[in-house]
């Protein structure tokens, strides 16, 4: 694979949020991210596009999958990658956030990866520093990149996106993912369902362009994808279910409830997992109908591809020679 | 000291809401109080060449504002704002008279603390400041205050501030004892456990900006409760921010049966709405938070047909160390005493209010609820004016606020007319007129 890309349609210095984007720029960055896919596959992944760039994540929760593969696509790239440790830092004594982004804007980070508890801190941090900002999640506001690692597993199996219908099951209320995926869904014209217990419905959802559904067996009628969605606990404060027994007695995928999608309909989880809360295992390893896995495997891919497409936009060396502007 | 130099205010439009009086004439001052006003001082003829003449260039003449909710950090929190940087501001707005909330550290719930208040403003503003007392000790919601012990130190009403008391034996037993000394209880509605988390308005943009939403029966089911409990005390009651049509309905409920129950509402709930926090815009967090362009309006209209009694800064000075946060760590509150005049008169431009009307929300019938000697064009009442110049355009700054926060929601806002001068007892306490200058301290 060359180290020389043809143009990718996205021209923004960030990637906040999905909402607002066109569908030519999902697409644009849909289409960069199935070239990554291959060279994933090969012995020797490492590129060097973006060599001599820094990449930093700071993450201000925890997570495995999604650091991990921010950190392999930077290093596959070229980039020299840091982690910040947050719970470790200053900004556990205390620091603002602003006070963190000045801090690490002063060391020249070409490439900032974010993820915070509060919605709306990614946008905080990208007005106040001069690299290129990546939101690896906000709250329950968004998680772009696994809206499109999503989209590039679904456009994959099913060979397109208009027009497929994509059932997202379970605490939408504070879903990141669910925000991101319905807001791109829309864009590409697909239609989405929502199915979860009022109480974990977020006010209005059905102005934001999905049909809503209390029940399981009616929601997935007729779905291309069962996006399930983990049961945020950590995030509720009071009774919105009352025990995990009942939730999947209404909530959870098992064989006879998938039954209900169409034949050969894709089983999605942005994970981790909660094995017998909101997914029957059965279901979760069977590599007939879960691409689990894969979700992972392109994600790697789309953020390579993000990675590579924002940095195109970063000062270099031909435009401002031995600097930074 | 010498007396001073009596003074002619002529050539004005003289609008004093409390009378309905909108007309040209003047105004003559002497040893600090309205000595006499009229259409007949509207010319220099006749005027005694001792008074010195101040010419309102046909601008305004109307009693200066008493702003019935001003938060300050003194004493506990200096650095946010002083009784004298607040009297500036106020001086500034137009404001003459400013109660301050005894939300400070510690909290004003001591006749001390009441009178360390007063002498720190007199000391150091250059306008009037009355302090409210706490309802209850410690504004903890579970003791009654000393409202005798307070009310005779000088507090002008009873609050616990942004704090709605829960229990609803306490608030009855307050209510109810208030009757003693014929005292203003003032309430912050919010059901806690119903808007616990609650960043802003409950609705699609909280759903779209993915924060937790505060629904509006977060605020009416305390008002339906205060409501009853007004009924059963007879206690005098004063509902410190409505915020929804569903409060409205039961405040005309109330008032209807005849019930002593007033309410406020803020100017950013009368000029902003939700759709204004944008990007998760820090300075447009408010408790109660900012609603939808229909409520808005409703509010607006319900202050036009006079359901809501008055307007209130609700003046909340924060610092960068608690706005420039995310949203969900930042805190809640705008400052708002320099803004109260502009937004008002953005509505009677808009044509949304009569000026009269508009002005009597922050002129007499704040006044009267708390029983000052204030908010009138009459004589013998302290010359407390204002002289406004209605048209003046200008772009509204942050950084050209005196207040010591600048978390104001009108960064930027076009606006048009303002306070162009104050006097607190005939003396010039801010001016915009460079004839006029202000009277050395």
């Amino acid at each position: 694979m060359p180290d020389a890309f043809p143009p990718v349609a996205y021209h923004r210095p960030h990637l906040l949020g999905i909402q607002g984007l066109n569908a030519h720029e999902i697409t644009a960055l849909l289409d960069h991210a199935e070239r990554f896919v291959d060279q994933n596959k090969r012995i020797n992944k490492k590129l060097s596009v973006l060599k001599g760039r820094t990449q930093i994540n700071l993450f201000f929760e925890s997570s495995t999958r999604t650091q991990a593969s921010f950190e392999i696509a930077g290093k596959r790239l070229g980039a020299d990658v840091m982690n910040m440790a947050v719970k470790a830092s200053s900004i556990n004594k205390g620091e603002t956030l602003i006070d963190t982004a000045i801090t690490l804007n002063s060391m020249h980070p070409d490439l900032l990866i974010m993820r915070h508890q509060c919605s709306g801190a990614v946008d905080l941090l990208a007005q106040k520093v001069d690299c290129a900002v990546i939101n690896a999640g906000d709250g329950a506001n968004e998680h772009p990149t696994q809206a499109l690692l999503d989209a590039l597993t679904m456009r994959r199996h099913l060979g397109r996106l208009e027009g497929i219908r994509v059932a997202i099951c379970g605490d939408i209320r504070h879903s990141r993912v669910a925000r991101s995926n319905i807001y791109l869904l829309n864009a590409m014209n697909a239609t989405v369902h929502v199915i979860a217990p009022p109480t974990l419905l977020p006010p209005h959802i059905e102005n934001l362009g999905v049909r809503v559904f209390q029940s399981m067996d009616e929601g997935l009628e007729g779905c291309d994808v069962v996006m399930m969605l983990r049961l945020q606990t950590e995030r509720m404060e009071g009774a919105y279910i009352p025990s995990n027994r009942e939730y999947f007695r209404l909530y959870g995928l098992d064989q006879a409830r998938l039954a209900r999608a169409k034949p050969g309909a894709l089983v999605m989880h942005p994970g981790p997992m909660n094995r017998g809360v909101e997914i029957d295992s059965a279901v979760a390893d069977d590599p007939a109908i879960s691409v689990i896995p894969e979700q992972v495997e392109m994600g790697v891919a789309v953020r390579m591809a993000l990675l590579e497409a924002l940095a195109r936009h970063l000062p270099d060396e031909e435009t401002a020679p031995g600097e930074r502007v | 000291m010498s007396e001073p130099r009596p003074r002619a205010f002529i050539n004005a439009r003289l609008v004093d809401p409390a009378t309905e009086t909108d007309g040209s004439g003047g105004l003559l001052v002497r040893l600090g109080r309205i000595e006499a006003v009229g259409p007949g001082f509207f010319n220099a003829q006749g005027i005694s060449p001792d008074y010195e003449r101040i010419d309102c260039g046909g601008h305004v003449l109307a009693p200066g504002l008493v702003d019935m909710a001003v938060s300050i950090g003194e004493p506990g929190a200096e650095h946010k704002e002083t009784i004298g940087s607040a009297s500036l501001a106020g001086a500034a707005g137009g404001v003459t008279t400013l109660i301050m909330m005894p939300n400070t550290d510690p909290v004003i719930d001591d006749a001390s603390l009441v009178d360390f208040v007063r002498r720190r403003a007199r000391d150091t503003a250059v306008v009037r400041v009355h302090p409210m007392a706490a309802l209850t000790k410690g504004t903890e919601g579970k003791v009654t205050s000393e409202m005798a012990l307070l009310g005779d130190a000088g507090a002008v009403g009873f609050t616990d501030g942004p704090k709605s008391i829960a229990n609803t034996r306490v608030f009855r037993r307050a209510l109810e004892y208030s009757r003693s000394v014929d005292g203003l209880v003032v309430h912050h509605a919010q059901d806690e456990a119903l808007a616990a988390g609650g960043q802003m308005n409950e609705g699609e943009l909280s759903t779209r900006l993915g924060l937790q939403g505060i629904p509006a029966e977060a605020e009416s089911i305390i008002v339906e409760r205060d409501m009853a409990l007004v009924g059963l005390t007879g206690a005098r009651y004063h509902l410190a921010q409505i915020s929804c049509p569903q409060s409205l309905e039961t405040l005309r409920r109330a008032k209807d049966r005849g019930l002593k129950v007033t309410a406020a509402t803020t100017p950013h709930h009368l000029a902003l709405n939700e759709i204004d926090i944008a990007t998760y815009r820090t300075f447009h967090k408010t408790l109660p938070p900012l609603r939808s362009e229909p409520v808005r309006l409703a509010l607006v209209e319900a202050l036009r047909e006079g359901l809501i009694d008055v307007v209130a800064s609700h003046h909340d000075p924060r610092g960068p160390e608690e706005k420039r946060l995310p949203f969900e760590e930042a805190a809640f509150g705008a400052v708002g005493l320099e803004s109260l005049l502009p937004v008002l008169l953005e509505l009677v431009h808009g044509n949304a209010l009569p000026l009269t009307t508009a002005l009597r929300a922050v002129t007499s019938t704040p006044a009267d609820l708390l029983g000052l000697h204030a908010g009138r064009l009459a004589t013998g009442r302290p010359a407390d004016l204002v002289v406004i110049d209605l048209d003046e355009p200008y772009i509204f700054g942050k950084d050209q606020l005196l207040s010591k926060s600048k978390n104001t929601p009108f960064d930027g806002r076009r606006f048009q007319g303002r306070a162009a001068l104050t006097t607190l007892s005939g003396r010039i306490v801010h001016s915009r007129l460079k004839d006029y200058p202000k009277d050395a301290a």
